[in-house]
């Protein structure tokens, strides 16, 4: 067992999927010699050459719709869309088709992909290299939403994603990517779909994250050690299929709930996470579930004071965590 | 060497008995589209869309096909390619009626969405040009398997127009796949007239700036779309590459039950195009070549039509989907 980052856990994985199954394939943009432009797959070309580290056309439908019939055909692909903010062009590809194929075809056919994608702000990536886009597939019965936090998980759930029968939008928030660091497993090991982690155990309020925020939950937690309260914070790592029972049961136990995401907050999924707690734990709640989450505007700015003021930062979720302890 | 006698069919090697396989698939498309439109002036088939005026070039390409090894990303006119593929009537008039054992969709899509694994099939959306990138992707993962496997794909010529289909050309000609897109080109889309579509009078002449081979071809010559699908079919079988052909077709029906095509073409083009049936000029030659006799050509016509009645009969009488089945097949595991 080694330290590594959140970035090296996501290549050792595609290494070893690909060393083991010959079906496994990537492509996209700039994943061949360069090895991305964050360079997650660098090496994957030396290793396993041209034909399955595939430099795709800059065209992201394609690289989905190609993806989704190479599915068909025996093969497993993992494409990789550069980022999260330039995936609209393929939504048709993935929400018309990978998400329905099996279900349109009354179970004749199905797609097991997997579509990697970094997301998130708070690297002056401006309008369109920080968005959050977990939600619009999220919504889409069919798909999985997977989401890792750190370097282990990030490991076990992209083996999961790419040995599962559907399609997996896999989302890598693009600052964890070397900022995250820590122990990952050596060799084969694969962390379940479906599955919340409770990375902090607390009896005063259940806080609810995913992806970068998960980390400013803890930092906000800690902070709040100090005065006395104790938050339980959990990190959803797969938003489809959700870990109902872990939040509820959560809940249950602290009768206080906060939600926190980067997304808008409107029609964000913290949206979806606090209607459930509305709706299955009513009774057992001593406050209103709050969301944080950034503003209504259209994306992150790029200047440094917009964007900090755009990101739910860790001082921000703490001051909602007094407030929500103190209800 | 040739001689002034060979017969065009005898030039490509084609037999009497293809040749009335192929006559015969034809026929039995145009009885069960025609029969589907009778289904829905019943109230029996809530929606109709229809192949007739395409059969041509479907059966001929369907024809150049290995069936359950190449594989056919189709669109929804593309009833006389599926059955000549293999797909029953009674699988297809399942589908129009709407019954949980229709093979291409257990009935959760319109009919004429088709689907079939063991036809190799696949399964398609009503989205226009969404099912050719899939095709090019099945060809690139038969070629990165080393398969000897052929993928076809058909679109209308409005397709052309999608984003989807541009960059699937592109694709293919990158790769030099063993990938064939038949565009079906009828002069409309809907009621929006070829020249509105595109600045060019065949979509083939795109070819070249993909990096692809083109072929415009009169579409309802069975023979002549033989031939050009032949030469596609042999060029991606010998690695070299992928084939766009521009066939031309006429469109017999409105685009759908849901429109009325004399609101946008004049009747002098409508009665124009009853010259151009692809039936009728096959059926012509294989009577002038002596390969088709009348009295043949009657039983042929009769077997067809009761293979309809039969597919009809027990199409209707066939179970409805469940509700609860509703939920299944979302995921694997449920």
């Amino acid at each position: 067992m080694a330290e590594k980052t959140l970035l090296q856990g996501i290549r050792e994985a595609l290494g070893e999927e690909m060393e083991r199954d010959e079906r496994v394939w990537v492509l996209g943009e700039d994943v061949g010699k360069k090895g991305g432009v964050f360079l997650v797959t660098e090496g994957l070309y030396d290793r396993f050459g041209e034909a399955r580290v595939l430099d795709t056309p800059l065209a992201e439908s394609s690289i989905v719709g190609v993806a989704i019939g190479a599915a068909m055909n025996g093969t497993l692909p993992v494409a990789e869309i550069q980022f999260a903010d330039f995936i609209h062009p393929a939504f048709d590809q993935i929400v018309s088709e990978a998400a329905r194929i099996r279900y349109r075809s009354n179970g004749d056919f199905s797609c097991p992909l997997v579509i990697r994608a970094p997301f998130g702000g708070g690297v002056h990536g401006g309008l369109y290299h920080s968005q959050s886009v977990e939600a619009y597939y999220a919504h889409v019965p069919g798909l999985k939403v997977v989401i890792p936090s750190t370097p282990e998980d990030a490991k076990g759930l992209l083996k999961s994603s790419i040995r599962d029968p559907d399609p997996v939008m896999f989302f890598e928030h693009k600052k964890t990517y070397r900022l995250i660091k820590g122990e990952v497993p050596d060799g084969d090991y694969a962390t379940p779909l479906g599955k919340a982690a409770v990375r902090r155990e607390g009896a005063s309020l259940s806080c609810f994250a995913w992806g970068l925020m998960a980390h400013y939950c803890m930092q906000a937690a800690e902070e709040l050690e100090a005065d006395g309260v104790s938050v339980e914070v959990i990190d959803l790592r797969t938003l489809k299929p959700l870990d109902k029972e872990t939040i509820l049961a959560s809940v249950r136990k602290t009768a206080r709930a906060l939600v926190v995401y980067e997304d808008n907050l409107t029609g964000g999924f913290g949206a979806e996470v606090a209607a459930i707690i509305a709706q299955e734990a009513f009774e057992h709640l001593d406050a209103p579930v709050v969301r944080v989450a950034a503003p209504d505007v259209p994306a992150m700015p790029f200047n440094k004071p917009q964007e900090d003021a755009f990101m739910p930062s860790p001082e921000r979720i703490a001051a909602e965590m007094r407030k929500l302890a103190a209800y | 060497m040739a001689t002034a006698k060979e017969t065009r069919h005898a030039a490509l090697g084609l037999e009497p008995d293809r040749l009335l396989t192929m006559y015969r698939q034809m026929v039995l498309a145009r009885a069960v589209d025609r029969r589907m439109w009778v289904l829905n002036r019943q109230g029996k088939a809530p929606f109709v869309i229809s192949g007739q005026g395409h059969e041509a070039i479907q059966v001929a390409a369907a024809s150049c096909m290995r069936p359950g090894i190449d594989w056919l990303c189709p669109y929804y006119r593309d009833l006389p390619f599926c059955l000549a593929l293999g797909m029953t009537a009674l699988e297809f008039m399942l589908a129009v009626f709407a019954k949980a054992d229709d093979p291409n969709s257990g009935a959760r899509q319109m009919p004429s969405h088709f689907g079939s694994d063991r036809l190799r099939i696949i399964t398609s959306s009503s989205v226009v040009g969404t099912q050719v990138v899939h095709a090019v992707g099945v060809a690139y993962a038969s070629k990165m398997r080393g398969l000897d496997e052929v993928s076809v794909t058909c679109i209308g010529d409005g397709g052309t127009s999608q984003g989807d289909w541009h960059e699937s050309m592109n694709w293919a000609g990158i790769h030099k796949l063993p990938f064939i897109c038949i565009v079906q080109d009828n002069d409309y889309a809907i009621s929006v007239p070829h020249r509105l579509q595109m600045g060019v009078d065949t979509v083939a002449r795109r070819a070249e700036g993909y990096g692809v081979a083109g072929e415009a071809v009169d579409g309802g010559d069975l023979l002549a779309s033989y031939e050009a699908m032949q030469r596609a079919v042999e060029r991606a079988r010998a690695g070299q590459g992928a084939t766009l052909i521009s066939a031309k077709v006429a469109r017999f029906t409105s685009h759908s039950s849901d429109d009325d095509q004399r609101r946008y073409r004049p009747q002098a083009e409508l009665e124009a195009l009853l010259r151009r049936d692809p039936i009728e000029r096959f059926r012509n030659y294989l009577l002038d070549e002596g390969v088709l006799l009348e009295a043949d050509d009657e039983r042929i016509q009769q077997e067809c039509t009761a293979d309809v009645d039969e597919a009809v009969t027990a199409a209707e009488a066939a179970e409805s989907p469940r509700p609860e089945d509703l939920l299944k097949h979302v995921y694997a595991d449920g």
